[in-house]
């Protein structure tokens, strides 16, 4: 399974939202529908506060419970990679996979009514491309590429720096790393 | 002290600020899977125990009941769907590792059994119906078919209900991002449940003697045995980890207490207990209201169950985004 991991940098991340918006534009997602978000958290005690800014969305777990609980096959690994894609032409709005998943990173199209959710920009990636928040990001702080391979630049950061993954004890094996 | 605000919008919907993607529909259906499964049961067991003469209604006509039950509980399922033209997508593959295709696949092995069990019993049960049947060509043959394979019929249908009755517990129990959820209880608390509403069933229908005193009895043999696999439920919770915890203060002291005890523990279980207690010596009103007291309560096992599962969770932010507010901009 070729293994992509996207890492995002919260010391550089100033939670402007281009993120988001990048992501609205370059997959068209319908207003009031959001494949990624911002996450501003403040821990500690004033004046001793901390706070990290996270861009979050679909983990692309290796072992994702959303694929293993959909009943059509809809939702699946892309290409035996661990980028997870819905088939809107299989998918029946069930919604097994959205309580599945413990990011809660799907949503329901409207009006259609099938799932939808962060892609990596798979279509982007086929091309070489970095996906549109990675690329849109105007203090960098986002990166993407191969874990399997030791000399892209994801490797190379989770070798070097502290990270953390979200809810790593689900078991999903979360492929989206934050430094710390 | 932990602060967590969604610098952008995540406003999904039946997503945020809370999942909320299953209700009454999803409820209702799992509810009449399980009715349906102990119906079948019931009528096997009768069928299988010679009880031809003692259990007249169960023998001989509430098969009847089980594809009725489950068709209307199908329906509920059906408007359900997100994308409803695509149903038709559950029969295009099978996923071994979701159990909602395994239940899918199920009832296609369900339906038939079912048919051909009321096929088995059309005649001692619904004469009229069976005559409609015999005028049809080859009605007559289709009826001796079956009701010389009676046994044989009730003995495929046991595994198969079993199976119906457990799946729709699992169904939920396979979801291991609602800790709620996460417990092999749901299954055979399921299949019980189901088994208690359809044993109140012929009560209902007005079954007299020695029938109504089987199914009062069994009804609160069954209630009892519920009641332990709840507490049971609740201790697997309790010796969990934190987020089982966290789940479980759902119904000790969070959101769902009072439905939890005062609308589903209380009036769907412990009452119709005592009411059975009290009908088994003769007063057939206490009876009654506790067969109406055991079909709510199990529907309501489903309901909460649906609802308190997804208020369960891994990980939740302390703030949410919400748009009344900036409503209140506009005002």
């Amino acid at each position: 399974m070729t293994n992509y991991a996207m890492v995002i940098d919260t010391l550089a991340c100033i939670g402007c939202g281009d993120c988001v918006v990048a992501c609205k534009n370059e997959n068209k997602v319908p207003a009031g529908l959001n494949r990624d978000w911002v996450v501003e958290a403040t821990r500690g005690e004033y004046p001793n506060l901390e706070t990290e800014f996270r861009s979050e969305r679909c983990n692309h777990c290796r072992h994702a419970t959303c694929v293993t609980s959909c009943p059509t096959g809809a939702s699946h690994h892309w290409k035996d990679s661990n980028i997870v894609l819905v088939t809107a032409a299989k998918c029946t709005g069930c919604k097994a996979c959205i309580a599945a998943c413990p990011y809660d990173a799907r949503m329901i199209m409207r009006p259609e009514g099938y799932v939808d959710k962060c892609t990596f920009c798979h279509h982007r990636v086929d091309q070489g491309l970095d996906p549109a928040c990675v690329d849109s990001c105007p203090t960098h702080c986002m990166y993407f590429g191969i874990l399997d391979n030791r000399d892209s630049i994801v490797s190379r950061l989770l070798r070097e720096r502290r990270y953390k993954v979200l809810m790593p004890e689900t078991g999903n094996q979360p492929q989206v790393y934050y430094l710390i | 002290m932990i602060e967590e605000v969604l610098v952008t919008a995540r406003f999904n919907d039946k997503i945020d600020p809370s999942l909320g993607i299953w209700t009454w529909e999803i409820a209702f259906y799992l509810f009449m899977g399980g009715m349906a499964a102990g119906i079948m049961l019931f009528a096997a067991w009768a069928v299988l125990a010679r009880k031809q003469d003692d259990l007249d209604f169960a023998h001989n006509r509430f098969a009847l009941w089980a594809p009725i039950v489950l068709s209307l509980g199908m329906t509920t399922l059906f408007l359900d769907l997100e994308y409803k033209i695509h149903v038709f997508r559950f029969y295009t593959s099978f996923q071994p590792a979701s159990p909602m295709s395994w239940g899918a696949w199920v009832l296609v092995l369900i339906y038939p059994l079912m048919v051909v069990q009321v096929l088995s019993t059309l005649r001692a049960g619904y004469p009229v119906l069976a005559g409609w049947l015999e005028r049809l060509p080859g009605g007559s043959l289709i009826l001796d078919l079956c009701e010389n394979r009676r046994r044989l019929i009730a003995w495929l249908v046991i595994p198969s209900a079993i199976a119906l009755g457990i799946y729709t517990g699992v169904l939920l129990s396979s979801l291991s991002a609602r800790p709620f959820w996460n417990s092999g209880m749901l299954g055979p608390l399921f299949l019980i449940s189901g088994l208690s509403t359809a044993a109140v069933l012929p009560l209902l229908a007005g079954a007299v003697g020695k029938e109504r005193r089987f199914f009062e009895t069994s009804d609160m043999s069954l209630i009892t045995v519920e009641i332990a696999m709840i507490t049971l439920f609740l201790i697997t919770l309790a010796t969990g980890a934190a987020q089982h915890l966290g789940a479980l203060d759902l119904v000790f002291g969070g959101e769902y207490t009072i439905p939890f005890w005062l609308w589903f523990v209380i009036p769907g279980l412990l009452i119709p207990v005592v009411l059975e207690i009290v009908a088994l010596r003769g007063n057939r009103l206490f009876g009654l209201a506790a067969a109406v007291l055991v079909v709510y309560g199990g529907f309501m096992l489903r309901y909460l169950m649906v609802e308190i599962g997804q208020a369960s969770t891994w990980g939740d932010y302390a703030v949410q985004f919400d748009p009344a507010l900036l409503m209140r901009l506009s005002q």
